[in-house]
């Protein structure tokens, strides 16, 4: 499974990134982010491209997982 | 206006029929023409005075110059604000400027006003229209265009320039023949926040129409894409638990009604009974304004967004 570290990165790029790494077209990937604000841009983004997203926060990161 | 509520400007009673407005804002570049940064940027400044009533007259240039900025590009920023300014019949007579890490431009604006005819943000009354005149998603689609140039085509990144560019001088004037209650422009607190400032300050509740408020479809897109700006959910959580909203609204529209805006349109709360007039007259000045909502007492919710 693809995995995105945008961790210690600010909006747009964590969603910038994942918009990159989604071009793979694949059917699972894990996306780390470290604010609520990024936790929120990338699920939108994830939702809009036909994902669904699963929520973990572990410490302080944050992880996303999407699958289709 | 005292420190209770949440006016950004100072106003002070001269004479019995002179107050002075005073009022400054400034911010890094949102564009890269330093023209039309200069224009905005000064538009934005000038606009608080126009929220409280009064017509601007004297500005100062606040500027900090950043080392990557050549000559050209800081006489282009000052022609910008220059411009602007005589548009609003304010002279610009002076200013400061210093070095810094990051160009800033501003201005520091004095304005008059009739101290009967001083607008507040606190002041608005049960049974108001709400006009807005400005369309929303500017802060969304900056932040799109920020991620990637092809996300928002030039031509609409253009309009949403030259929107805050507009002075609210032009909705001003009109707003200014009418009984105005309430008035306050939409800046960094998003439409939502600047509402609830008015409704908490007025001790009211603000209903707000969501079709009917002016939105740029392409925000709405790139709401949905994530390219949401972090000051929008700042805003959200800032309000939090005093806003209702009707089940089934659209989370991209919900977040574009958060969206910080620069330089934003005015939003005014008058009498029903004058709304339409004030209203169809500032279309036909080309303001592209719209009644988004209406006053009630304090209810349970300090906003309420309806179908």
């Amino acid at each position: 499974m693809k995995t995105v570290d945008a961790r210690g990165l600010s909006c747009p790029e964590p969603v910038v990134l994942t918009r990159k790494a989604l071009q793979s077209k694949e059917n699972a990937y894990q996306i780390l982010v470290d604010s609520e604000t990024c936790k929120e841009n990338v699920t939108r983004f994830a939702r809009s491209q036909g994902y669904n997203v699963k929520v973990t926060v572990k410490d302080d990161d944050i992880i996303l997982d999407l699958s289709k | 206006m005292g420190y209770d509520t949440s006016d950004d400007a100072s106003v002070y009673k001269v004479t019995d029929d002179t107050a002075v407005i005073n009022t400054t804002d400034f911010f890094p570049p949102i564009v890269d023409d330093p023209y039309m940064y200069g224009q905005i940027a000064a538009a934005n400044s000038i606009s608080d005075v126009y929220a409280m009533g009064g017509v601007p007259k004297l500005a100062l240039n606040v500027m900090c110059i950043a080392k990557v900025m050549d000559k050209a590009v800081i006489k282009e920023i000052l022609r910008g604000g220059y411009d602007k300014a005589a548009e609003a019949g304010v002279i610009i007579t002076g200013g400061h400027t210093i070095n810094g890490a990051e160009p800033i431009y501003g201005l520091a604006v004095t304005g008059f006003v009739h101290p009967d005819r001083i607008l507040s943000n606190s002041a608005a009354k049960p049974g108001d229209c709400l006009i807005l005149t400005k369309r929303l998603g500017s802060g969304i689609l900056t932040t799109a265009h920020k991620a990637d140039e092809s996300l928002v085509s030039a031509r609409l990144m253009y309009r949403v320039y030259r929107q805050m560019a507009t002075l609210n001088k032009y909705a001003a004037e009109v707003m200014y023949k009418y009984h105005v209650s309430s008035c306050t422009d939409i800046t960094g607190f998003g439409l939502i926040g600047h509402c609830y400032e008015m409704a908490e300050g007025s001790r009211t509740s603000i209903h707000i129409k969501a079709s009917a408020v002016p939105v740029y479809a392409e925000a709405l897109e790139m709401a949905s894409y994530g390219l949401v700006p972090e000051g929008a959910y700042r805003n959200r959580k800032y309000t939090e638990g005093k806003v209702k909203v009707y089940e089934g609204l659209d989370l991209s529209l919900e977040d574009v009604f958060y969206d910080p805006q620069t330089s934003g349109g005015l939003l005014i709360s008058l009498p029903e009974s004058e709304a339409k007039r004030c209203l169809a007259e500032m279309i036909a000045e080309g303001v592209d304004a719209a009644m988004i909502g209406f006053v009630t007492e304090g209810d349970d919710y300090a906003i309420y967004i309806d179908k």
